[in-house]
């Protein structure tokens, strides 16, 4: 690895000290492998998405018809634009559900059982996604246990039927899947909140509810921030899920990019509809950074 | 801290909180245990007829063992690199830091379908090499290392850089002190690091899905299955066994990543992530 990175660079590496060039060539493993599985093949994805499926073989003429036709073709806009909203759903959903979650473990939990709650939290995330998600389908069928239950109790008479194969469906599911991703990242900006502070807020005269909402959640913004950003982007690829419980009216852009690629044998438009994907998240998630950033800024003067 | 009186509404949601993350979890052992072949309550007796069945499906057997040696050799190759990264990332400052591992932890954050997607293309299209377990086992290594780094870390930041340097000024080698005054230290963690990562490839299914050839991974039969109505029991039966080892390797984990913190002298609430 050594020489990789010598022949690399024999005048850079002369002027970097003893400790820059051990932690490069300590780093330099993993760092490869991230270029060569990682950082090439998004290259090679971006390039196909210029390139076009001509019958059997790829046409590798740049052009940008792939583009032109993914926006022109309705059912296209409709999964994209329905993924990106599901997403923003799925996120909120989450997100609000789960800061009361990670204030109480936080705040109201004794030190020595916070450990075991993060624990608990994290348990159901680790299993088997596809397992889970099928479950939710059993869940929330026609004849599935919480409509059974609900009958069972006499709270309804016909089965609920807006809650399995739509969009509804989706956001439950991932909003379940999601959870422990939304949880940990407030957890940890909350627990690094000097606890002073806030007896400070409330000696200077502020209630409970004002030091909330002026103290802790504007120091426990990042957590939000990285909450957000943590679900906001991969839900936005799943594919599981809108496949499984999703029905017609629920499928998402993913189960588009696997039918061009393993069905149609289409790559290069499965490659320009991930490309349009990743880079509307990319946009979704900066204009997000950048609102709360000025929220932040306003807190401050 | 807001005093010692603890807000009822708020530990009722927590605990519905729990309950709600838990549902699935509780239902799948209810109906693996059934004996109906509807999975619908009310339930309709208790039989071990589907654990049975698993017993006797030879293409089971077969998706069990190749998902076995994916996840082994993922979770190995996963944790060597990640101990690279971390290390490198806890000890050292060197130009271009962040950008590096920023690249690195990328497919935390990445939806796995374009990971999937970006190999197949290389792969299939570029190389026109063939499917197989080793795809697999390339992409779940690039998937797992960030979770290595993120529990190896808190190993080696919680380290005393001085027991290193000790050994080398009393005459060690620099290989020699990481690997007798180091290495003990973050073995926990490296325990942890494996389990874990082993989890993440035995459970992870959409990137096996395109990238598996004619060797399934237990996810990709099980989606398999999901098509015929009358095979879900054995789903339900099989799932079951998933989520119990699951759950078994997680509080196996847990308990050699808190020995680690302990034994670096910390006190540490942070869960895995």
């Amino acid at each position: 690895m050594g020489e990789v990175f010598w022949v690399g660079g024999r005048v850079a590496v002369r002027h970097l000290d003893r400790d820059s060039r051990r932690g490069l060539l300590l780093v330099s493993p993993t760092a490869i492998y991230a270029i060569l599985l990682l950082a090439v093949p998004l290259s090679a994805v971006v390039l196909f998405s210029f390139w076009t499926q001509d019958f059997l073989t790829v046409d590798r003429t740049l052009t940008l018809a792939n583009y032109r036709e993914a926006i022109a073709e309705p059912l296209f806009r409709v999964l994209m634009l329905r993924s990106l909203t599901i997403s923003a759903v799925v996120t909120a959903v989450t997100v609000i559900l789960a800061f009361p979650v990670a204030y109480y473990v936080s705040f109201h939990v004794r030190p020595d059982r916070k450990a075991l709650w993060i624990f608990l939290i994290t348990i159901p995330f680790w299993t088997s996604y596809l397992v889970r998600v099928f479950l939710w389908k059993v869940i929330l069928g026609f004849n599935g246990v919480l409509n059974t239950s609900l009958q069972g109790i006499g709270l309804i008479d016909e089965p609920l039927t807006f809650i399995l194969y739509n969009a509804n469906a989706v956001v439950i599911t991932l909003a379940h899947a999601f959870a422990p991703f939304a949880i940990l990242p407030i957890f940890v900006s909350l627990e690094k909140i000097d606890r002073s502070l806030l007896e400070a807020s409330m000696d200077l005269g502020e209630n409970r509810v004002t030091t909330f909402l002026r103290v802790t959640l504007p120091l426990a913004m990042p957590g939000v921030v990285a909450a957000v950003l943590i679900v906001f982007i991969p839900t936005v690829g799943d594919y599981v899920t809108p496949r499984l419980v999703g029905g017609p009216d629920g499928l998402m852009i993913a189960n588009m990019i696997q039918t061009q690629f393993l069905r149609l044998n289409n790559a290069p438009m499965g490659a320009t509809l991930a490309i349009i994907a990743m880079a509307l998240v990319t946009v979704v998630s900066l204009i997000f950074v950048g609102l709360n950033r000025r929220y932040l800024r306003g807190q401050k003067r | 801290m807001s005093g010692p009186r603890k807000p009822r509404g708020l530990t009722v949601y927590a605990i519905a909180y729990l309950i709600f993350l838990y549902a699935p979890i509780i239902l799948l052992p209810m109906f693996a245990f059934n004996a109906s072949t509807i999975i619908a309550f009310p339930l309709q007796g208790f039989t071990t007829e589907w654990f049975v069945r698993l017993t006797g499906v030879q293409a089971l057997h077969t998706a069990v063992r190749t998902s076995l040696f994916i996840a082994v050799v993922s979770a190995i190759l996963a944790t060597i690199l990640g101990m690279c990264a971390a290390r490198a990332g806890t000890r050292y400052e060197f130009p271009g830091k962040g950008g590096i591992l920023g690249l690195i932890m990328l497919p935390l954050v990445l939806p796995e379908i374009i990971v999937a997607v970006s190999l197949l293309v290389v792969v299939v299209q570029i190389l026109q090499f063939p499917l197989s377990a080793w795809t697999v086992i390339m992409a779940h290594t690039l998937i797992c290392t960030p979770f290595c780094i993120a529990i190896l870390n808190s190993s080696f930041q919680n380290l005393d850089a001085s027991l290193e340097e000790a050994a080398i000024d009393l005459g060690e080698s620099r290989w020699n002190a990481f690997r007798l005054v180091t290495l003990p230290l973050v073995t926990p963690g490296i325990i942890a690091s494996l389990l874990i990562s082993f989890t993440i490839s035995l459970d992870e299914f959409i990137i096996a899905f395109f990238l598996t050839g004619s060797e399934p991974t237990l996810p990709v039969y099980i989606w398999g299955l999901l098509r015929f109505p009358q095979q879900l029991p054995v789903v339900m039966a099989l799932g079951t066994i998933l989520v119990a080892l699951s759950i078994l390797l997680l509080i196996v984990a847990e308990y050699f990543r808190r020995r680690g913190v302990r034994r670096a002298g910390k006190t540490e609430t942070g869960g895995f992530l």
